[in-house]
């Protein structure tokens, strides 16, 4: 097995795509995990920290562009992010703990594809999308797009995520997220929720999108859900409608961490609870 | 033995050194790293030695090809269920154990059969990791799987799949015909049941589950052997009984104990798993084929697949009351599982069963049942905390249906000094009661609740043990002393040894150093566990600590020229006493010391002794819990353990156990338990979905310790370490109970279950 920290981009796709089992790798918090247990056995590991922008926070278009790498300590840190996207960075700061968080990156969770992954509901919700490069050039993609079942995404051989953008916001805008684990750290999410909205002035949600970790093969953005609070003045009908649409859009499976009933019964729950916490950060605002 | 007067015996009040909180002498080197656990042990030429573990939970082995293996190279040695002798079916005495070394060769090397997923079928050395782990994909294994059976309810059907075709239940009067799963039904009885129901007023019958739970030692199992040309053995190893590792290896590989020496290592943690071997063998095997030393570390999986947990359980608990509160007739049965091979605590968990309360007409019924699961090991306690939590659940719902408060009726019921216990002998002083009143006093216990909130007690008992210990003390020249036991240290007993010696002697504890002697330094020494240690060698300890008193007054005669029992030992100095009192000056224990040399040699102490009249600890904890009454996830609020500790040598380590085993409970009560698919396979064999708490889970664990000391020990030492973990899940059960209105009698009362038992109780119009 070959290690390589290139520090270019164009280094890192021909490096990527030069060999049979080659694998991209940012904190490395799931991929030695994953070494170590015999589950990947990759022939060159492409190390991407050294790349330009991957470990960046830059203002872009009034929004975020996140290199692919930063960390969630970074994210925690960034004195800007956690105002505006408040959702998005208690997201990634669930991930594991003080130490993990020193390496674990939105890159490296979104592309290691579980579904419960914590960061991908709250950037599902928050409508980000990435930026990819690969040997065929660049594109553009929704982050609900990366992943296509656990453990796969529709990357291209020699293609990996360089940034992940979130858009700028309307006044009156914000996102929570939310995961539901039997411990209180240290747990992989049974259930995650993010939602993220905006009201007007009268408190009516004139944009709401709300995602689900954990109750299918990928997290999922269940327009539904949104649609159910979009016009309202998130009053209790309209968390009614909310919770009966968010249960709808469940697949999940029984298995070690949690049943299928389970998980349908709490992804309400949840989804009530995360636009509660949006709203009061949206209201909240001047 | 004539007696001299000690420091050690005067009343509580004038003790300088026991009682004290000192700071832990291995402390240092723990938290800098610099201490050496089981797999920090290395030698020159050391091979790695790794273990080929079946991948299926039943499956008859019709043969092993190692030929591949042992052709690669790098591969020094392998070894398989050919390299182990067959044993007999008995048990035999190890130490205070009774052990089948049938089934432990069994266990250690799986010989027809797997039994289990994870079960050894052979081990290799090599000269790296990745050699090793090469030779093992290499030994092809000739598997007939057979369909396995895990639950020990199903695993007593007719139908059920046979692990032992000769096992014919013991227990029974006449004997079964048919071979079962079922190795042995136990019955404890006294009194007239059928007239204690008669008598009761109300009557309350529960059926109980619990899970096998793993005591969760963050140390995995590891071991370095040397086996030279000779035969002659040494062995590293993290255990809580280097005496026992010896006698079983002996045993297994036909060596004489005075051929192998242990050195038992630090230790991370055992609770009762690391008493029984299993790398162990297979590493002396392996170097005594070899010639090379062998090192074997399991990873966390293999500690999860094959290492003892404790057993899962169903049990049915009946108990009748009169409308005073008294309680008239108990009964109980309690099935529990053993893993693969019999031998299941249900034993002690019927003596322990009812042995809180003083019950005139009572019956405990046990089975003991294998299954497909690895073979259990003792866990803090062994076989109480089940039988006791379906117990106290029941006492709880009979206290509420009674309209009184759950520890009154606990006191009106409470075993006292001269309460004759189920399973036998009466209590001498024993606490129950002062935990009790200690509960109702106590600030929590009356503290008011929030919404969701609900309050649990739960009492417990555990018996503590006694038996062999050695401790043998050296004066050396400047005055200090090193004082060499042979009872691995998992809590701070090198501390408190060190308390208890430097008190006998009068003399600082700085100058006090406590070291566990390997198996060829010290005479034999039962193993750290049933709370022993603090009680049994601190008694040896004390006797030994006397013995060189004696001879210390008798070199202060010598240099006074009076007679031996003219000289006392007071404040850490010989004394002229009777006719010559202060005819001399007080010679101290560094002045004696310093001149050793003239006055007869050097000066030591030992102490060879099977300790009697262990001292029963009984506790009582309360907890207030919160329900999220829409995930049915319990957060622990408060939590309060009170205990009687005889005497606390030193408090803070009393302190520390109590509040460990509150954590292992809560861990118990909420969430922890083996997930296994329809193929027999666990599929959370790892610490990220067992879910042990955390330590965010945890509010500080509030203690309180009561002392009514044990007469039998010097200082009135009961052994603390295992009854903190016998209220926990009661407790919890209790106040989760109080908080939602409907009562759940199946552990973990994981979120999913919690959840499910509001939805009924609130579809049930509650
Ligand atoms: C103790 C522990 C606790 C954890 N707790 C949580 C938790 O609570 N919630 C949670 O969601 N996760 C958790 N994780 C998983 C992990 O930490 C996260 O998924 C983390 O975000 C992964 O980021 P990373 O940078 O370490 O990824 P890496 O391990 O470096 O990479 C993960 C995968 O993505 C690929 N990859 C990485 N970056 C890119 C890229 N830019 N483009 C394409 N492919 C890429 C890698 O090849 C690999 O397959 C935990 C892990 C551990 C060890």
């Amino acid at each position: 097995m070959r290690y390589e920290a290139p520090e270019t981009i164009d280094a890192a796709v021909a490096l990527l795509g030069s060999v049979g089992r080659a694998r991209p790798l940012a904190g490395g918090t799931d991929l030695l995990v994953q070494l170590r247990a015999g589950i990947v056995e990759p022939d060159l590991i492409v190390d991407l920290k050294k790349l330009p922008g991957l470990r960046t926070i830059a203002k872009e278009k009034g929004g975020f562009r996140i290199g692919a790498a930063v960390t969630g300590a970074e994210l925690r840190e960034h004195p800007d992010l956690r105002k505006v996207w408040p959702g998005v960075v208690e997201a990634a700061n669930l991930i594991g703990s003080t130490q993990i968080q020193g390496r674990a990156s939105l890159g490296g969770n979104l592309c290691n594809a579980s579904p419960a992954a914590d960061s991908v509901p709250a950037l599902i919700a928050a409508g980000a999308t990435v930026t990819i490069i690969g040997p065929g050039g660049q594109r553009e993609l929704a982050v609900e797009a990366v992943a296509s079942g656990p453990g796969k995404t529709i990357l291209a051989k020699g293609e990996f995520v360089t940034s992940i953008f979130l858009p700028a916001r309307p006044p009156r805008s914000a996102d929570a997220y939310l995961r539901f684990i039997p411990r209180t750290e240290m747990d992989i999410a049974v259930v995650g929720c993010g939602v993220s909205l905006t009201l007007d002035q009268s408190g009516t949600c004139t944009a709401a999108r709300v995602a689900l970790g954990a109750v299918a093969e990928r997290a999922l953005l269940v327009a539904e859900a949104g649609a159910a609070l979009i016009g309202s003045k998130l009053d209790a009908a309209a968390f009614e409608k909310l919770i009966a649409a968010a249960r709808k859009a469940c697949r999940p499976i029984d298995d070690k961490r949690g049943t299928k009933v389970f998980r349908i019964d709490i992804a309400g729950v949840l989804a009530q609870r995360t636009a509660t916490i949006a709203a009061e950060r949206a209201r909240g605002q001047k | 033995m004539n007696d001299i007067p000690l420091a050690g015996t005067a009343p509580k009040a004038e003790l300088k050194w026991v009682g004290t909180r000192g700071p832990r002498p291995d402390g240092l080197d723990k938290v800098t790293g610099r201490a050496r656990y089981g797999a920090d042990f290395r030698l020159p030429g050391m091979l790695v030695g790794r273990v080929l573990r079946s991948p299926h939970a039943h499956a008859r082995i019709r043969g092993i090809d190692i030929s591949k293996a042992a052709a690669l190279p790098g591969v020094k040695a392998i070894v398989t269920r050919d390299d182990f002798r067959d044993m007999p079916s008995e048990f035999v005495p190890a130490g205070e154990m009774m052990v089948n070394y049938r089934d432990i060769v069994r266990n250690v090397m799986a010989r027809e059969k797997a039994l289990y997923e994870g079960h050894p079928v052979a081990a290799v050395a090599a000269t790296s990791a990745s050699i090793a782990r090469e030779a093992l994909s290499l030994i092809k294994v000739d598997y007939e799987v057979l369909p396995h059976v895990i639950d020990a309810a199903e695993a007593m059907r007719a139908d059920a799949p046979l692990l032992d075709e000769t096992m014919i239940t013991a227990g029974v009067d006449p004997a079964p015909t048919k071979p079962s799963n079922v190795a042995k039904r136990m019955e404890f009885s006294t009194g007239d049941l059928k007239a204690g129901f008669a008598q009761a007023d109300f009557v309350i019958e529960r059926s109980f589950a619990t899970k096998p739970v793993h005591q969760g030692y963050l140390e995995p199992h590891a071991c370095l052997a040397s086996v030279n040309e000779a035969g002659q053995a040494e062995l590293w190893c993290t255990t809580q009984g280097h005496f026992v590792v010896r006698t079983h290896c002996a045993k297994l590989l036909d060596m004489e104990m005075s051929q192998i020496r242990v050195i038992a290592t630090e230790i991370g943690g055992g609770f009762g798993g690391k008493t029984v071997v299993y790398l162990e063998p297979l590493a002396l095997a392996l170097s005594s084929k070899s010639k090379r030393p062998v090192k074997m570390v399991m990873t966390r999986e293999e500690v999860f697949l094959s290492t003892g947990p404790t057993s899962g359980a169903h049990m049915k608990v009946k108990i009748g009351v009169r409308k005073d509160g008294k309680i008239t007739a108990a009964e109980a049965e309690l099935i529990y599982e053993a893993g693969a091979f019999q031998g299941s605590p249900v034993g002690p968990g019927c003596m322990c069963a009812f042995a809180p309360y003083e019950i005139e007409n009572a019956r405990v019924i046990g089975y003991d049942v294998i299954s497909n699961r690895p073979k259990v090991a003792a866990y803090r306690a062994p076989g109480a905390p089940i039988s006791e939590y379906a117990v106290e659940c029941v006492i709880d719902e009979l206290a509420q249906k009674l309209g009184l408060d759950p520890v009154e009726f606990r006191l009106k019921n409470g075993a006292k000094a001269g309460t004759r216990a189920l399973y036998g002998p009466k209590f001498g002083p024993i606490g129950l009661v002062a935990t009790l009143e200690a509960a109702k006093n106590h600030p929590h216990y009356s503290a008011p609740l929030g919404p969701n909130q609900g309050r649990g007690v739960a009492s417990g008992f555990w018996f503590n043990i006694g038996g062999e210990s050695c401790a043998s003390l050296h004066i050396n020249e400047d005055g200090s002393v090193t004082l060499m036991i042979g009872t691995p240290d998992i809590g701070g007993s090198r501390a408190s040894m060190a308390l208890m010696a430097a008190e006998t002697l009068g003399i600082d504890v700085a100058h006090v150093r406590t070291l566990i002697a390997d198996t060829d330094s010290i005479g034999y020494t039962f193993l750290t566990g049933g709370s022993r240690a603090t009680f049994a060698t601190g008694m040896a300890t004390v006797d030994a600590a006397k013995a060189a008193i004696r001879q210390l007054c008798a070199r202060a005669a010598k240099i006074w020229e009076i007679s031996e029992d003219a000289v006392v030992w007071e404040d850490g100095h010989a004394k002229p006493a009777g006719q010559n009192a202060a005819t001399f000056p007080p010679m101290s224990l560094a002045e004696l010391a310093g001149k050793a040399g003239k006055t007869g040699g050097p000066i030591s102490g030992h102490a060879e002794i099977n300790a009697q009249g262990a001292g029963p600890s009984f506790g009582t904890h309360i907890v207030d819990v919160e329900v999220d009454k829409e995930t049915g996830r319990v957060d622990i609020k408060r939590y309060t353990v009170i205990q009687d500790a005889g005497k606390a040598v030193h408090p803070g380590y009393v302190e520390g156990q109590f509040q460990g085993g509150a954590a292992q409970g809560v861990g118990w009560a909420l969430n922890e338990e083996y997930v296994y698919g329809a193929d027999g396979k666990l599929q959370n064999a790892g610490f990220l979905d067992y879910r042990m708490p955390v330590t965010s889970d945890l509010p500080m664990i509030d203690t309180v310790i009561v002392e009514i000391p044990n007469p039998a020990h010097p200082f009135g030492v009961r052994g603390v370490g295992e009854t903190p973990i016998v209220p926990p899940m009661a407790a919890i059960a209790n106040a989760i109970s109080r908080a939602i209105g409907t009562r759940l009698c199946e552990l973990p009362m994981s979120p999913p279950k919690v959840l499910k038992a509001m939805q009924a109780h609130k579809a049930n119009g509650g």
